[in-house]
């Protein structure tokens, strides 16, 4: 059974429609990048399907799990293990990340029947994770991406991904305003999260990302809709032709 | 129980048409306010002479005075006739223990979250439960005693110790200060006494928590806490009113003296009906607090949690009159639906080398109105005083309001005065990015106002902060989304 599963979605914004009917199935253990030119509608997908306010589903059906996706709350779709990388994360004055991170895992953990992580586990838990997109201790006492570098807010983003261990991250454009450096931890950070049980979409606009996270499959979207679809060569073809080739 | 307010009520009035005398066995005065409710209220009390004159005097007082207008909150005009100044609960009697309190009273209490069995239990807390302006329980108090301490109800205090009642009562707010504590002083039913001898430590945390219960009957509470030389007290009002239909005036004194080496802790959490999501109803809390810094090296801190009443108009503040005394001020006020409040601090540096601290945290939701108002002044004298504020107002939704009042009256020169502001807003940007880390709306409020209010909540005695954190999560319901 595909882990996410998107048939026929129209979605509109503000009485425009910007998603003309997507179709995508995503298996576990696979990662889709979704590549498309300014406006295409890539950042709507990451938010109609993390459920952002705003957005309304005119048609079609997304399957998460073998549930309807449509008929769960934001949170509830986080529990069941979607996380949205957001492409401009919010500052939360007073909010500490590790309040934010604490109050997160042990939400999900409920949801999963699951007894709250005790203080010793949680911070050894902190301690690895960090490490891992090479976040320093003292980082996470302040408060969630006040004062952070574009940087630093991405890879809070990564860090937060492995901690709650999505079963579906959504990716949205990751990689912008990265410079080579951050990217390169970053995608690091991705990587060592990427297993058989697990999938990704990323959404990026650039090739650059896709040559550290190495796709499964490269899909095109222009203007709401899917336009082709291949593998990751299509993401070195895209880079060498530009999308005025889609266009055509 | 409405129903049985309503046929005393009517009882009060009738009678009152016959005669004044008679009503004394009553237990709630007659509506309105004159020289014979005030003599009524006094002879009801016992009180000594000096007593009557002074409320009296200031009752002639407000006769002359205006209500006050300049705090930025409105509401209808107040029929100060249309008032009862006195109420006492049936079948009043002092109780030895809990058993013999009225099962209704404790499960109201219970409701409250703070049932005075736990209170009991919880190491240290001495509870004096003021019920509609009469003292029903009161604990503890021998232990206090062995110490020196007197905590008691201060129409006991007028009895028992007169002469530091007559020297400190009106010493520090004097009936001529303002309106609302001309009207207390005139009419004031009772409230906490505190007095902590010379070098003694207050081993627990004095708590009182306050309550309306009758019908229309206005609360007008007066507390007076000396601590004397070298002595420390940490005290704590908790008020919270139950579901009503009718405005609700409340009108408080409460006046702190500290005196040489002394140190007194004031803790508030105010949790009065803050009336309907239409704005019906709610208590009006006009309250004045003052702290008198009178010696050397003496402190005072404030620390309140406002979430409840229709309209604040509150000011705890500090005279800092000894060398090197220190005020502090540490407030998280939230307004939600049609609440108002105007509150804040003033903090007046007399003598030399004074330091003053305030924080201020705002937190509007709804369509209610949040200001902050504060002074910092300066005397001529009033070398090296030292003064750091900082006020944050936090917004949540587009149809509250946020306002910032700072005064600040500097006549020396090497004053050090600082203030800092922020404003923030709690953005459906911030609540799905929480929704998106799993945490539901109800949860990502009540985690970013925790951690907004957590400088001041950290101020309070540890299950006090419990309390107020649960109430802010409360007060904010259904608030976003």
């Amino acid at each position: 059974m595909a882990l996410l599963s998107i048939k026929n979605l129209k979605a509109k914004i503000n009485d425009t429609e910007i998603l003309h009917g997507i179709d995508l199935e995503i298996n576990p253990g696979e990662t889709h990048a979704i590549m498309g030119p300014n406006g295409s509608g890539k950042s709507t997908l990451a938010s109609v399907l993390a459920g952002k306010p705003g957005y309304e589903v005119t048609e079609g059906e997304v399957l998460f799990n073998g549930k309807n996706l449509f008929e769960m709350q934001p949170e509830v779709r986080a529990r069941e293990g979607m996380f949205l990388a957001f492409q401009y994360p919010v500052e939360i004055p007073g909010v500490s990340n590790t309040n934010l991170i604490k109050s997160a895992v042990n939400e999900i953990r409920k949801y999963r029947n699951l007894e709250p992580l005790d203080a010793f586990d949680f911070i050894s838990m902190i301690k690895e994770k960090a490490a891992m997109v090479e976040i320093e201790q003292s980082f996470l006492n302040r408060s969630v991406n006040e004062g952070f570098s574009g940087g630093e807010k991405k890879r809070n983003e990564v860090f937060q991904m492995a901690m709650l261990d999505p079963v579906l991250a959504v990716l949205d454009e990751t990689d912008s305003g990265l410079d080579i450096d951050a990217l390169r931890i970053v995608a690091n950070g991705v990587n060592k999260l990427r297993r058989q049980d697990n999938s990704f979409l990323v959404i990026t606009h650039y090739q650059r990302l896709l040559n550290y996270i190495v796709p499964d499959y490269v899909h095109v979207l222009y203007k709401g809709r899917i336009v082709k679809s291949g593998g990751k060569e299509l993401a070195l073809e895209l880079e060498e032709k530009g999308y005025d080739w889609i266009k055509d | 129980m409405e129903e049985n307010n309503n046929i005393l009520g009517n009882l009060a009035e009738n009678e009152y048409k016959y005669g004044f005398v008679s009503s004394i066995e009553q237990e709630l005065a007659p509506k309105g306010l004159n020289e014979d409710i005030i003599r009524f209220i006094s002879a009801k009390k016992n009180e000594p002479g000096f007593l009557l004159e002074w409320r009296l005097r200031a009752f002639h007082h407000w006769q002359k005075m205006k209500e006050p207008n300049w705090a930025k909150v409105k509401y209808p005009p107040i029929d100060y006739q249309d008032i009862h100044y006195y109420a006492a609960p049936k079948n009043f009697n002092k109780y030895k223990s809990l058993d013999e309190v009225d099962p209704e009273i404790l499960k109201t209490y219970e409701k409250l979250g703070i049932p005075l069995e736990e209170q009991k239990r919880l190491a240290g807390v001495a509870v004096d439960a003021v019920l509609d302006s009469v003292s029903v329980a009161t604990t503890f108090k021998e232990k206090l005693e062995e110490l020196g301490i007197i905590f008691c109800p201060i129409s006991e205090a007028v009895h028992t110790h007169p002469e530091l009642v007559e020297k400190y009562l009106g010493s520090v707010v004097p009936y001529t200060d303002n309106y609302f504590a001309a009207l207390n002083s005139a009419v004031f039913s009772d409230g906490s006494f505190v007095y902590v001898p010379k070098g003694v430590r207050c081993p627990m945390e004095l708590s009182t928590y306050f309550r309306i219960n009758a019908s229309s009957t206005g609360q007008f509470e007066r507390t007076l806490i000396i601590a004397d030389e070298g002595s420390y007290v940490s005290y704590l009002e908790g008020c919270t009113a139950p579901m009503r239909d009718e405005n609700q005036l409340h009108a408080a004194v409460v006046e702190l003296i500290a005196h040489k080496n002394a140190e007194i802790k004031y803790s508030t959490v105010q949790n009065w009906y803050p009336g309907d999501k239409e704005g019906k109803g709610g208590i009006y809390n006009f309250v004045t607090k003052r702290g008198l810094c009178e010696g050397e090296n003496s402190k005072i801190s404030w620390t309140q949690v406002e979430t409840g009443s229709a309209i604040t108009w509150k000011y705890p503040s500090c005279v800092l009159k000894g060398d090197n005394s220190v005020g502090e001020f540490y407030s998280v006020a939230l307004t939600n639906n049609f609440q108002q409040a105007d509150t804040g601090t003033k903090m007046i540096h007399l003598g030399k080398n004074t330091k003053s601290r305030i924080v201020s945290k705002g937190i509007s939701a709804g369509r209610s109105d949040n200001s902050y108002r504060g002074l910092v002044k300066i005397s001529k004298k009033a070398d090296g005083a030292r003064n750091f504020s900082q006020c944050d107002s936090l917004l949540l939704g587009d149809k509250c309001g946020a306002h910032t009042f700072p005064y600040i009256e500097v006549a020396n020169q090497t004053a050090i005065v600082e203030h800092e502001a922020t404003t923030s807003k709690i953005s459906e940007d911030i609540i799905f990015y929480l929704n998106q880390r799993g945490i539901s709306t109800e949860d990502a409020v009540a985690l970013i106002v925790h951690g907004y209010a957590k400088e001041v909540l950290n101020n309070l005695p540890m299950e006090f902060a419990v309390e107020a954190k649960k109430l802010l999560s409360v007060s904010l319901e259904g608030s976003v989304g």
